[in-house]
């Protein structure tokens, strides 16, 4: 169960606008496509505030809590905006045994934001994910595409503050 | 014709690590020493030994070169590939005997006891060129199945090599072949449960970034089998990199006519699509993978009927993970003979294990089945670091359980593993140490599986909530002894009663750390401690008088105020006003703060 952390005002762009209504338009007939849809909507927007869920359950004319159903089953979507940076900190086994738990209390304590949160200038973002694969690295986190490993509290810091300047 | 050949771990392992800064540095140095007709630079799957990334390896001498970094290239252009002598400095130091010898990476630690038949092809051929994958033997079983065997000898193959399933339960794959092949339908599927979901898991991403052709060939001789003619590999958008590489496959496959319409002559066709997961773990459950194929939740189904009558689309489907088709083209190729060779007498074959935790060498192995844990700890994963002492090794992952230390001399099998309370999984194997709590490791899987119980059964999804609820009070150090006997009451309920295999397993990390760390537990409840340290709100600091130099720097640190007093005398911490945020112990340059 997803919850929604953050109040930062929903926007959007009238190519935002135009772009969601095209993709609704190409699926409309498609069955079983709603699960695509979204993740073309995400691209769009970059999460799926509940603005965009009216428009596509409206768009492909199925209920509000079908779309919201998927939306919320599925870590790979987000219904919290993503920051500039987003941070996401691998919780896999390996990492947590060698100490990711500490490296993300450590994050959210400097942000002041949760697991799912999102900084209040959208600079931040910070999540929880599930082994990216780099476990001789552990603990790892990324920010973007960048990947950083062999992580203690101190050098997260250090890491964040080459973002935060 | 290269005269020298450059092979570069480009499995996220190494990705991670830069690999792709260092294959470029190669390319442009190589062009500059004018090498670029001389020298191929080839972007290769995983090695294995992770620990030790980016890791590149020199043809022909095998050089095995460890933690490159980009600006190490230069010398190895310079020295190796100009003048022909190895940079030593670079060497992974297993292979080096002395200063004129060096040993042959399959003869050290890591690699000797491996035996490598689904990571055949990981880290030896380019992943994104299907000829390489041909003079391999590539394509040649399916050519065989094709034209020499019907579908009935294939599965028979199958059945007698004794394959079981290498994604959790070890079900027999030619057992569930014959089932799906003795439906008669107007379509059947074939699909592939790329979904890995176990945290901490990554060979089968490895086997698709690495040999994504195996697999295909794979999946077109089980279409052949059971006669279906379309196939879906169900695969995380979280690996980018085992997408593109399987979209490459396809397409060449389609292109040398090895997938799609009349495949090699034989009036045979098989298409296959990629379907990519949006991040739920209950969709590595069958009936759950098939129903998100579909476009919905990923919500499991009541079985029967079982997905060989009833699958996706309502079709007769079989389904196995990628591990499990990575052993198929080579079972048929070597006979079931060859593969019975190996494992034990229910477990056939070998395993490939994502070595993780505190462990020296991390990284993907694959033993024979049977190899005992001790092997794989100590020999192949070179021990614990620092010195510390083994505790325990978690496999299977949230379904799966601990095995303690007096245990690690169990032959690795499904069933041995199924008996001491844990399960083989998809194969994550996490070691922990001393330093590892295992409540909280306990309380770590179930907070996930919590998350990722899809809710559709009650047991599953309040058992686990509950069960969780009762695992943080403990480690608040509020639990009492009775809650112990209720969580593991409440633990069997959940098994015996969930609806898919996600809730019949997931209590088993709770099962396994009560049976084999009890103690642990009661220290949580009675001594109100956490014997390793890990548990925040059990710790108390205090500082050590003799080597407190009243330098005051924690005093100055504390957030509460909690540290009190005067220069160049021992001070004390309130541990009634310390909130155990641990800045005190970052800050004291003399270790005089202890946390326990």
């Amino acid at each position: 169960m997803k919850n929604k952390l953050e109040t930062i005002p929903f926007k959007d762009t009238p190519e935002q606008k135009a772009q969601l209504e095209q993709i609704i338009q190409d699926y409309k007939d498609v069955p079983g496509a709603l699960v695509q849809v979204l993740k073309k909507a995400q691209e769009v927007y970059g999460y799926l505030p509940l603005e965009v869920q009216i428009t596509v359950a409206e768009g492909l004319g199925i209920s509000l809590e079908e779309v919201y159903g998927v939306v919320t089953f599925y870590s790979f979507f987000s219904i919290n905006p993503k920051g500039q940076y987003e941070i996401s900190v691998c919780l896999g086994t390996a990492c947590y045994v060698k100490g990711a738990g500490d490296v993300i209390n450590k994050i959210s304590d400097v942000l002041g934001i949760k697991d799912g949160g999102c900084t209040p200038d959208g600079k931040f973002s910070l999540r929880a994910c599930r082994c990216i694969g780099a476990c001789g690295l552990a603990p790892v986190l990324t920010i973007n595409d960048d990947v950083y490993g062999r992580l203690t509290t101190d050098e997260t810091v250090k890491v964040l503050q080459k973002y935060m300047a | 014709m290269y005269r020298a050949h450059v092979l570069v771990c480009g499995g996220t392992g190494c990705t991670s690590s830069g690999s792709a800064k260092i294959i470029t540095a190669f390319e442009s140095e190589l062009e500059q020493a004018n090498l670029g007709n001389e020298v191929k630079v080839i972007r290769t799957g995983c090695f294995g030994l992770c620990a030790e990334g980016p890791i590149v390896i020199v043809y022909p001498e095998g050089c095995f070169y460890s933690r490159v970094q980009p600006e190490d290239v230069a010398e190895i252009v310079a020295e190796h590939l100009v003048k022909g002598r190895p940079v030593k400095r670079l060497l992974y130091k297993e292979t080096v005997v002395d200063e004129t010898t060096i040993k042959s990476l399959n003869h050290t630690g890591f690699y000797e006891k491996q035996h490598r038949v689904a990571l055949k092809n990981c880290g030896v051929i380019d992943p994104e060129n299907i000829e390489e994958y041909i003079a391999y033997d590539g394509y040649q079983a399916l050519a065989k199945c094709l034209t020499e065997y019907t579908p009935e000898q294939v599965i028979q193959i199958i059945k007698d090599s004794g394959l079981r399933g290498r994604g959790g339960a070890g079900f027999p794959t030619g057992l569930k072949w014959s089932f799906a092949a003795a439906n008669k339908a107007d379509q059947k599927y074939v699909c592939c449960n790329a979904d890995e979901g176990d945290p901490g898991a990554f060979m089968d991403r490895s086997i698709l970034e690495g040999d994504p052709h195996a697999l295909l060939e794979a999946m077109a001789i089980a279409g052949y089998a059971i006669g279906a003619t379309k196939g879906y590999v169900y695969i995380r958008a979280e690996y980018p990199i085992a997408v593109k590489r399987l979209e490459i496959a396809i397409a060449q496959a389609k292109e040398y006519g090895l997938m799609g319409k009349n495949i090699l002559s034989s009036g045979f066709d098989f298409d296959l699509e990629i379907r990519l997961g949006a991040g739920a773990f209950v969709c590595g459950e069958e009936t759950a993978l098939m129903t998100s194929i579909e476009g919905k939740r990923g919500e499991p189904r009541p079985r029967p009927p079982f997905p060989a009558v009833k699958g996706l689309f309502q079709k007769p489907t079989v389904l196995n993970n990628v591990e499990t088709y990575a052993n198929i083209a080579q079972i048929i190729l070597n006979g079931p003979e060859w593969f019975t060779a190996m494992g034990t007498e229910k477990s056939k074959g070998t395993k490939v294990f994502a070595l993780g935790g505190k462990i020296n060498n991390t990284g993907l192995v694959e033993v024979p089945m049977g190899t005992t844990l001790r092997e794989v700890v100590e020999d192949i994963g070179g021990g614990i670091p620092n010195g510390k002492k083994f505790k325990a090794a978690q496999t299977g992952g949230p379904s799966g359980g601990c095995i303690p230390a007096h245990l690690i001399d169990t032959p690795i099998d499904y069933d041995n593993l199924l008996a001491i309370g844990s399960m083989m999984g998809s194969g994550g194997l996490i070691v922990m140490d001393e330093d590892n709590c295992m409540v909280d490791i306990a309380k770590f899987f179930l907070e996930f599986t919590v998350e990722e119980s899809c809710g559709k059964c009650t047991p599953c999804r309040i058992g686990t909530k509950r069960l969780y609820e009762m695992l943080e009070k403990i480690t608040k150090g509020e639990g009492t002894l009775e809650d112990l006997d209720k969580m593991e009451a409440l633990c069997y309920y959940i098994k015996e009663n969930s609806l898919c295999g996600l809730g019949q397993t997931a209590p088993n990390p709770v099962l396994s750390t009560l049976r084999y760390f009890r103690d642990e537990y009661v220290a949580h409840v009675v001594d109100k401690k956490c014997p390793a340290g890990v548990c925040k709100d059990l710790l108390q600091y205090s500082i050590i008088e003799d080597k407190c130099k009243g330098c005051t720097a924690c005093a100055r640190k504390c957030p509460v105020g909690a540290i009190s007093g005067s220069v160049k005398n021992p001070h004390v911490i309130d541990t009634a006003k310390c909130i155990k945020c641990g800045a005190c112990i970052e800050t004291c340059k003399f270790d005089a703060i202890i946390r326990k």
